[in-house]
C-alpha cells in the first residue's frame, strides 16, 4: 500500500465517517486515495471551517473529528480550529501534508514548520518520516486525542511519505510507556471527600466540560439528588445537568445567574466536577468562596490547584469518581435552610430583561427558539454576545446540544461547527446563533451548507455592532464607540444568492412565526432578526471582580 | 528559589522544543539544563535547575512536564538527597610570579590544568555547584578570561 492508501486505511479502522478538508498540492496522493474510499468527505469553503466542523462534529458525538489540509495556508488556516478544540479539551485528528521529507527546511513553496507551529495548540504532534510508522501513529494519535483529558492531535505527513509503499500492518494495542492516564479516583481521597461532604450544610456543585467529554451526567444527577444539593454549571458545561430541574442554579461566572453566583459564594462546601476555575468563573481570585472547603475532581492533575487551592483533590476520570462518591456517601445531608436561602435569591434576582414594545429583544429570540423546539435543538453560537444569550436563555436538557467555543472565544466557530454537528444528526433540528459580526467569519460556508444539503439555521441577532465590545465600551469606556459599528450586507440577499433561504424579521410579533418557517423549509436558512441595537447581556460581573459584585441587570 | 528536577523522556526529535515551549509559553526560566542519551538508547535524561517563585509555581511545572505526552517520569530532588556535579572549563590569567598560588588553587579544589600559553592556563574544575562557587571565587582572584558550564546534572543519592 502507498503512504496515502494506508492512511485511508487506518481511519477506516478508526471508526471514521467523516472528514472535513481541502486539497491541495502536498495531498494530492491522499486525495487520489479518497477518490476510491466510501470515507464521506466534506468540502468546505476555508481551511479552517474544515477544522471548526471537525470540532462541532467532536462535540456532538463525543468521536474524534478529523479534518484535512495541505501543507503551509492550508495547515496555518486550521490552526484557529485547532487552538479553538485544544482550550476546550475536543478530540480532533488533524491531518496536513507536508513537503516532500527531503525539502524540509528548505523554505520550499507553501513550507511551513506546522509541528513547531502547533506544539502549544495540540496535546500531541506527529511529523510522520517513515512510511512504515504512518499506522502505529494514527493509531496513538486517535488513542492520545480521545482518552485522557482529550484535545487535537496533528499529523503532518511530507507527500512523498504519501506516495512511498510498506505493507499495512495495523497495530492491535497502543503501548504507550509515557502516557497512562489516571482513571480511577484514589480511594484514600474519595474517602476524605466524603467526609468533607458528611460535614457541609451548604454544599454547592460545579460542573463543567469534564462531565460531558466523560458522559457522567447520570453519576452527576445521582450525587445531586442524593445530596439534596443545588448545582450550577459553566459556559461548558451546559447540558450536564437538566436546566429544568429543581436543584439546577444555571450558569455562573461573568455573565452567571445572580443566584448562582451567591450561592457559590456562600456555600462552604464546592464540589468541582470536570471545571476548572477559569478567571471567567472566578473573578477576583482572592475573593472567591471564601468559605468554602473545595473538592476537586479532574482528570488532568494540571488544572488541580492551579488557580484555587483546593482542599481534596481526586484525579481521574468524573464519571468514575462521581460512582466511587456515590458509593461511598452514607445518608443524606440536611440542606433545607440552605435551599431556602438560594430560593430567596431566585425569587430576588431572576434572569431578565425589559421588554421595549414591538421591538425585538435578543434574549427574546432565544425564549421562542427554546419554546419553539422545546429544548430539544442543538444550539451552537458563535462568540460574544449572542453566545451569552443563547447560553443564558435556551433550557438545555442534554449533553452535547450546547456547542461553543468557551475557552479560546472564537467568532465564526459557530456556522461550520453547526455544519459539523448536522453532518452527524442529519435528523435534528440544529441552529447557529449568531451575531451580525461573527458570521461573517466564515460565512462561506453558506457554499458548502447548500451543495451538500446540510440544513443548518442560522438566527443572526443582528444589532449592527460588535455587540460584546460595544457593551464594554458603554460601561468601561464612556461610550466611546471605537470601531464596532458594522454596515451590512443585506443578508436575506446574501443567503439567497448561495442558494439558501432568507427571512429578515423586523417586529417582534413575528419572530416566532419566522423561526417555525425557517424550521419547515428544506434548506439551509438564515434568519437575519433586526433586534434592539444597544442591548445588553446582564447579569454581569466586571473582569477582576468579586463574583457577587454584578453590574446592570438586577431589578 | 532553585529546583533540581530531572526528567526522563523519549528519545525523539522535538522532545527538547516542547519542553522548552512549555515553559517559555508561561514565562518561567530554566537557569541550567543538561541533556543526555541513558543506557537504554531510546530514553534522554534531562537535569534541569528551575527558578520557581513559589511551591504552585513548582507544583505547575512538574504537572506540565508529566503532561507532555513523551516525557516519562520526573523526579523533583528538591526534598530528597542527591548527588549532583557539574564541569567547568576555565581560561585563567596568571603572571609567571602568581603560578605557584595557581598551582595551590588548582590542587585545593582538585582541578586539573589542561593546557598552558605564556600566560593563560585552561583549567577544567568539576564538582557540586557548592564546589564549583567556591573555586570560581578563588580562581577569579587571578583573573578569568573565559569560562564554560555544562549545567548541573544529578542523579538520586542511595
Amino acid at each position: 500500500m502507498t503512504g496515502a492508501q494506508i492512511l485511508i486505511e487506518s481511519l477506516k479502522r478508526e471508526g471514521v465517517k467523516v472528514i472535513f478538508g481541502y486539497p491541495g498540492g502536498q495531498v494530492l496522493p491522499i486525495f487520489d486515495a479518497l477518490y476510491d474510499s466510501d470515507i464521506k468527505f466534506i468540502l468546505p469553503r476555508h481551511e479552517q471551517a474544515a477544522a471548526h466542523a471537525a470540532d462541532g462534529y467532536a462535540r456532538a458525538t463525543g468521536k474524534p473529528g478529523v479534518c484535512l489540509a495541505t501543507s503551509g495556508p492550508g495547515a496555518t488556516n486550521l490552526t484557529t480550529g485547532i487552538a479553538t478544540a485544544y482550550m476546550d479539551s475536543i478530540p480532533m485528528i488533524a491531518i496536513t501534508g507536508q513537503v516532500k521529507s527531503f525539502l524540509i527546511g528548505n523554505d520550499a513553496f507553501q513550507e511551513a514548520d506546522v509541528t513547531g507551529i502547533t506544539r502549544p495548540i495540540t496535546k500531541h504532534n506527529y511529523l510522520v518520516k517513515d512510511v512504515k510508522d504512518l499506522a502505529r501513529t494514527i493509531h496513538e494519535a486517535f488513542h492520545i486525542c480521545s482518552t485522557g483529558r482529550p484535545g487535537p492531535v496533528l499529523i503532518d505527513i511530507p507527500s512523498d511519505i504519501q506516495t512511498q509503499t510498506a505493507e499495512f500492518v495495523w497495530p492491535e494495542d497502543v503501548v504507550m510507556r509515557s502516557y497512562k492516564p489516571t482513571y480511577f479516583g484514589h480511594p484514600g481521597q474519595i474517602k476524605k471527600a466524603a467526609k468533607l461532604i458528611a460535614a457541609s450544610r451548604r454544599p454547592i456543585i460545579y460542573a463543567g466540560g469534564g462531565v460531558i467529554t466523560s458522559s457522567a451526567e447520570r453519576e452527576l444527577k445521582m450525587l445531586a439528588e442524593k445530596l439534596n444539593a443545588p448545582l450550577t454549571w459553566t459556559l461548558m458545561g451546559i447540558g450536564c445537568f437538566p436546566a429544568t430541574h429543581a436543584l439546577s442554579l444555571g450558569m455562573l461566572g461573568m455573565h452567571g445567574t445572580a443566584y448562582a453566583n451567591h450561592a457559590i459564594m456562600e456555600s462552604d462546601l464546592i464540589i468541582a466536577v470536570g471545571a476548572r476555575f477559569d478567571d471567567r468563573v472566578t473573578g477576583k481570585l482572592d475573593t472567591f468562596a471564601p468559605g468554602a472547603k473545595i473538592i476537586h475532581i479532574d482528570i488532568d492533575p494540571s488544572s488541580i490547584s492551579k488557580n484555587v487551592k483546593v482542599d481534596v483533590p481526586i484525579v481521574g476520570d468524573a464519571k468514575n469518581i462521581l460512582g466511587q462518591l456515590l458509593e461511598e456517601i452514607k445518608g443524606v445531608l440536611d440542606t433545607g435552610d440552605w435551599l431556602k436561602m438560594i430560593a430567596g435569591w431566585k425569587k430576588k434576582y431572576p434572569l431578565s430583561y425589559k421588554e421595549s414594545g414591538t421591538r425585538i429583544k435578543p434574549q427574546y429570540v432565544i425564549e421562542q427558539l427554546d419554546a419553539i423546539t422545546k429544548g430539544k435543538a442543538i444550539i451552537t453560537t458563535e462568540v460574544g454576545q449572542n453566545q451569552m444569550w443563547a447560553a443564558q436563555w435556551y433550557k438545555y436538557t442534554q449533553p452535547r446540544t450546547f456547542i461553543s467555543s468557551g475557552g479560546l472565544g472564537t467568532m465564526g466557530f459557530g456556522f461550520p461547527a453547526a455544519m459539523g454537528v448536522k453532518v452527524a444528526f442529519p435528523d435534528k433540528i440544529v441552529f447557529d446563533v449568531a451575531g451580525d459580526g461573527s458570521i461573517q467569519m466564515n460565512i462561506q460556508e453558506l457554499a458548502t451548507c447548500v451543495c451538500n444539503k446540510i440544513n443548518v439555521k442560522v438566527a443572526i441577532l443582528n444589532n449592527g455592532y460588535l455587540g460584546m465590545v460595544r457593551q464594554w465600551q458603554e460601561l468601561f469606556y464612556k461610550r466611546r464607540y471605537s470601531h464596532v459599528c458594522l454596515t451590512g450586507p443585506d443578508f436575506v440577499k446574501l443567503a439567497e444568492s448561495y442558494g439558501a433561504a432568507g427571512i429578515r424579521v423586523t417586529k417582534k410579533e413575528d419572530v416566532s412565526s419566522a423561526i417555525e418557517k425557517a424550521i419547515a423549509i428544506d434548506n439551509v436558512v438564515f434568519i437575519d432578526f433586526r433586534v434592539e441595537p444597544e442591548e445588553n447581556v446582564f447579569p454581569m460581573v466586571p473582569a477582576g471582580e468579586a463574583i457577587n459584585k454584578f453590574i446592570g441587570g438586577l431589578a | 528559589m532553585k529546583h533540581t528536577i530531572s526528567v526522563l523522556v523519549e528519545n525523539k526529535f522535538g522532545v527538547l522544543a516542547r519542553i522548552a515551549g512549555l515553559f517559555s509559553a508561561r514565562g518561567y526560566n530554566i537557569s541550567s539544563l543538561a541533556v543526555s542519551e541513558t543506557l537504554d538508547p531510546t530514553i534522554s535524561y534531562l537535569t534541569m535547575v528551575v527558578d520557581a517563585k513559589d511551591e504552585g509555581i513548582l507544583e505547575q511545572i512538574k504537572k506540565q512536564l508529566n503532561k507532555l505526552i513523551d516525557v516519562i517520569t520526573v523526579t523533583d530532588f528538591t526534598k530528597k538527597g542527591y548527588i549532583d556535579r557539574e564541569l567547568v572549563l576555565l581560561k585563567v590569567q596568571c603572571p609567571a610570579k602568581d603560578k605557584g598560588k595557581l598551582e595551590s588553587t588548582v590542587k585545593k579544589f582538585t582541578a586539573r590544568v589542561i593546557q598552558n600559553k605564556k600566560n593563560v592556563f585552561v583549567v577544567e574544575v568539576m564538582g557540586s555547584q557548592d564546589d564549583i562557587s567556591r573555586s570560581l571565587d578563588a580562581f577569579n582572584r587571578f583573573g578569568i578570561k573565559e569560562l564554560i558550564r555544562t549545567g548541573k546534572i544529578a542523579i538520586a543519592s542511595l
